[in-house]
């Protein structure tokens, strides 16, 4: 067990004694935003193999999120009340949008993969804007939840943290073990040098959009968990500027670390929030806080954290 | 569509267009010339806008606000450069889109802070602020007829330097060789101190022009920068003609695409939904545009010569 | 990394001690757009409001009173998270809230489901005014659609056969487009939907310059209505086509269209210049106090005030049975600046609709005037769906 492992365990504990913990201090109010950090990490959790492990930036990543989230939406609002039968949906769906788009997109590299993914993230934010029977620009108010064969246990306030607390782990472990066996060895040789994997055998691309297509599905999931949680949806979700929140929380993280995508979700929600308490305008500091950090902590908070154990 | 409607789409299409070319015309330089991707050039269009405002409500005349914002804008745009984004030219683009997405969100916070959130508006300037007679029922504005003057004398004169001068050779050639021309003995540094600030006082101008015709507000610059983004990549990099005829384009596709693809769903579905879809479906248009531009054409409708 | 636990530690401090706080205290989240456009709208509202708590010496109902003021920006789930704040960190009594009527539906849910009643001073759907309509919400504005069917009534008395309508696209402008052609009897040339803060109306001033249409109805709030006034003007259509609208020339966009819009026809439950001795007192104070014209949200913001006023001083100040302080809401029992004010079985108000005109005061400032009234006591078209 090495030292990223067991601080990701130490997290998973400390989220796990969290809501009982804040309900005994009287702050149950505070759950609500460990929810909203978890659907974050999730998010950037997918994000962080695309990046770090298949050198992909995509400025259009949170469009699967909002991908999830309607498509759990849409049918929802058609009747479809179980969330596993939701999920698979949302799997499929995201699956499919990413396979397209994926494959266009890998024709490019480089700062054309960047404008390329922020293009199809635009055009499924317009997409969604154009929904009129479902809200369009307003959003959709969900007027009935999901539900695990009719018991509510996986709605607001029962079982929804845990389910999300579940999946986020879920999601870490399955891009640890993803990126350990030998697909992620070749994707990150491809990241390195394509023309020399390519030699060895491998269909790069093929490797890429797989990893992209995987990237995508777990990105919606946070989606559908999204919609649980908020009981709204919007085509908000796919601004680009969530993209651009998505690489920042990923960044800022630590791209080569393990947790890096938990640690900078948690620390921008926390941020933001104990900022706000204090300056209503803490965007002030905020922006600058990330210049600050890609000048001189490039290897994010993860780096930060670890470097006293190093000295 | 009668043809009052489609000239005044065209008339504002093209000047949807000379905007576009104005912003994009320093961001595909910066690009081309030194590599740097700069999210933050749609708050540089912001800054012209609320300088030209606030220099406005100061002198009370537009010229001399104009003037001073330019300054201003330029000055601005190259204590930026010095300050921060020089740091940023050897680095990938990944920290060069987070820093520049760092100062986005400071600048959009700092114009709520000293503005206000509430949208401000001047009024154009004195002597253009009439209409002409354009059909026997409609007036177009003359404020808009000039800008779109402006903007093509504006082009002419970036195309004059480019092509015809020494420094605009230096920028070509460092659009398509930085090495050589930093071993050729140039003062790189000066080079590209030049061609930022350049693009920010460009930015800057279609911030002052916009003013009085659009909305002066707090991220007013985030939405036209991607489609500056669109215009770039669809052009060329690196190419100041292909930011011309792309923007030309996209600014008559995105106009004309709304109101005809209104008109066009109007005869399927209901107004309300033919005004929802409509939009949303013309806003794709463009960002189609380019995405086959990038995967049938990569290097753009007017590559910057000398990119193979 | 002490630091970091020593903020959450007073985080979780300061959450505990405000739930448990005095019960005396009363606490009201307002919720309103302060950004971008249609800022001014909701800066009316804040004004209104708190012109009423400053009369009250800051308490209603003999409460002492906290005003905690959020900024929906007009985005849909930043009203959500606000809203969701307000009821979960705040633990308001009361919610406020909002100008527009999609962050009403954006909110809707999460403040009525916590059985805090939600009170808009602006924004009335059609949404929560038939079968949807709720115990928890009142409005003590108008239901969108009736301004506009009181313009369609408008339209039939000045004699006009064609109009051209254009309202933004969402539920609001669905709502008045629908009023009016509910009342309208002649025909609606053009139905135009324009997307909310759109800015430039040169294509649909083409349109509108080509039709048959003698007039034209919109619904422009804020920064929309300031620049279509005056792409109207500097277009030269008002020589032939009359100008009639609700929510476009009032006192939040004249200081902006200014002598563009005088004469221009408008619907409404009231004007600044109402003859009685309620409404001069109110203006009077508001000019004083803010040095400019109240419209009809800070008006509506006021009376909300007055309304929380008279329902909590009813019940001396204890809000634990919700039953009870629904009935005290409901009974609507305070003078309305507007004069005859009650509450229809949906919660949405019953109340007079006039015609009003745009003038120019002595003193160079603009607003909307008094011309004569055209219904009293009117319901809104939903209130039958409606199972309360």
């Amino acid at each position: 067990m090495d030292r990223a492992f067991t601080t990701g365990l130490a997290i998973f504990a400390l989220l796990l004694i969290a809501p009982m913990a804040l309900e005994l201090m009287g702050a149950g109010y505070l759950s609500g935003l460990l929810i909203k950090a978890m659907l974050l990490a999730i998010a950037a959790i997918s994000l962080n193999l695309l990046i770090a492990h298949g050198g992909m930036v995509s400025l259009g990543h949170a469009a699967f999120v909002a991908v999830g989230a309607y498509a759990a939406a849409i049918a929802l609002e058609s009747g479809i009340e179980n969330i596993l039968v939701l999920l698979a949906i949302t799997l499929a769906v995201t699956a499919a949008v990413a396979l397209v788009t994926g494959a266009l997109a890998l024709r490019t590299s480089g700062v054309y993969f960047l404008m390329i993914t922020l293009a199809f993230g635009q055009m499924i934010f317009f997409t969604l804007s154009s929904l009129a029977a479902y809200g369009g620009d307003d959003g959709l108010t969900l007027w009935s939840l999901a539900t695990l064969w009719g018991s509510d246990v996986v709605q607001n306030g029962s079982g929804l943290y845990f389910v999300i607390l579940a999946t986020m782990i879920a999601a870490w472990w399955g891009v640890h073990r993803i990126s350990e066996a030998r697909f992620g060895r070749v994707l990150r040789a491809a990241r390195d040098n394509p023309q020399r994997t390519a030699i060895m055998g491998y269909n790069v691309k093929r490797y890429q959009l797989v990893a992209y297509v995987i990237a995508a599905m777990i990105a919606g999931v946070s989606g559908l968990l999204t919609m649980q949680h908020a009981e709204f949806v919007s085509p908000a979700l796919a601004a680009w500027q969530r993209s651009g929140d998505l690489i920042v929380v990923v960044v800022l993280g630590g791209l080569s670390s393990r947790n890096g995508a938990i640690l900078g979700a948690f620390f921008i929600v926390l941020a933001e929030e104990i900022l706000s308490q204090f300056l209503h305008e803490w965007r002030l500091l905020y922006g600058p806080l990330l210049v600050v950090m890609v000048l001189y902590a490039k290897g994010g908070l993860s780096d930060l954290l670890s470097r006293p154990a190093k000295a | 569509m009668s043809l009052t409607l489609f000239l005044i789409l065209v008339l504002n299409g093209i000047q949807y267009g000379i905007l576009l070319f104005l912003i994009a015309a320093g961001l595909t330089l910066v690009f081309g010339v030194m590599g740097f991707i700069n999210l933050a050039h749609g708050v540089q269009y912001m800054v012209g806008a609320y300088l030209v405002f606030a220099f406005y409500s100061m002198t009370g005349s537009f010229g001399l606000a104009m003037v001073l914002s330019l300054v201003t804008a330029l000055a601005f745009g190259l204590f930026l450069e010095f300050f921060i984004f020089r740091h940023l030219y050897e680095r990938s683009h990944l920290d060069q889109v987070l820093a520049t997405f760092g100062i986005i969100i400071f600048l959009n916070e700092l114009a709520k802070v000293v503005f206000g959130p509430t949208t401000l508006s001047i009024d154009p300037p004195e002597f253009l602020s009439g209409s002409v007679q354009l059909t026997e029922q409609l007036r177009y504005p003359v404020y808009r007829f000039a800008t779109i003057i402006a903007g093509l004398v504006v082009a002419a004169a970036l195309f004059a330097i480019v092509s015809y001068t020494r420094v605009g050779m230096l920028i070509r050639a460092g659009a398509t060789s930085p090495e050589i021309v930093s071993a050729l003995g140039v003062n790189i540094k000066r080079l590209f101190m030049i061609v930022f600030g350049v693009g920010a006082m460009l930015a800057g101008l279609a911030g002052v022009i916009a003013a009085p015709i659009f909305a002066i507000e707090p991220g007013m610059g985030d939405n036209i920068l991607i489609v500056a983004f669109v215009v770039i990549i669809t052009g060329g990099i690196g190419s100041i003609g292909g930011a011309f005829v792309a923007a030309l384009l996209v600014g008559l596709i995105d106009t004309l695409g709304r109101s005809l693809s209104v008109e066009l769903l109007s005869a399927v579905f209901s107004p309300s939904v033919a005004n929802q879809i409509g939009p949303a479906l013309a806003s794709m248009l463009i960002y189609v545009l380019m995405a086959a531009i990038l995967i049938f054409r990569p290097k753009g409708l007017l590559p910057a010569r000398g990119v193979a | 990394m002490s630091t970091f636990k020593a903020s959450i530690s007073a985080l979780a401090i300061s959450a505990a001690s405000a739930s448990s706080a005095f019960a005396e205290d009363l606490k009201i989240g307002m919720i309103v757009t302060l950004s971008g456009p249609p800022a001014a709208l909701g800066q009316q509202i804040v004004d209104g409001f708190q012109l009423a708590l400053e009369q009250k010496g800051g308490t209603l109902g003999g409460q002492a009173t906290e005003l905690v003021i959020e900024d929906d920006e007009l985005k849909p789930d930043v009203a959500l998270l606000k809203a969701t704040s307000l009821i979960e960190k705040e633990d308001v009594d009361f919610v406020v809230g909002t100008v527009f009527s999609n962050m009403l539906q954006a909110i809707f849910k999460p403040v009525v489901a916590s059985e805090t009643f939600l009170i808009s001073p602006n924004a009335g759907p059609s949404t929560f005014a038939g079968k949807n309509c709720n115990p928890y919400f009142f409005a003590t504005s108008y239901q969108n659609n009736q301004n506009a069917e009181v313009s369609g009534m408008i339209a039939n008395e000045e004699g006009f056969t064609n109009v051209f309508a254009m309202a933004p696209n969402y539920q609001a402008g669905r709502d008045n487009m629908d009023g009016f052609k509910q009342t309208f009897n002649g025909t609606v040339t053009d139905e135009v939907f324009t997307p909310l803060g759109h800015q430039d109306f040169s294509a649909e001033l083409a349109r509108l310059s080509t039709s048959d249409a003698e007039a034209m109805f919109t619904f422009m709030p804020g920064g929309m209505g300031v620049r279509l006034v005056k792409q109207f003007d500097a277009a030269g259509l008002a020589g032939n086509k009359k100008f009639m609208s609700v929510f476009t020339t009032d006192e939040t966009t004249l200081p902006g269209q200014k002598d563009a819009a005088v004469g221009f026809l408008a619907a409404g439950t009231w004007a600044p210049d109402m003859d009685t001795e309620a409404n001069t007192a109110f203006v009077t104070a508001f000019e004083e106090k803010y040095g400019y014209i109240p419209g009809s949200y800070a008006m509506q913001a006021y009376d909300t005030a007055m309304l929380i006023d008279s329902a909590v001083a009813k019940l001396g100040g204890d809000l634990s049975d919700k039953d009870a302080v629904r009935a005290a809401i409901k009974a609507a029992d305070f003078n309305s600046v507007r004069g005859d004010f009650a509450f229809n079985n949906n919660h949405y108000p019953i109340q007079d609709f006039h015609m009003l005109n745009v003038a120019k005061r002595e003193d160079g400032k603009f607003h909307t005037s008094f011309v004569r009234t055209i219904v009293e006591n009117y319901e809104d078209s939903f209130h039958d769906d409606c199972r309360m």
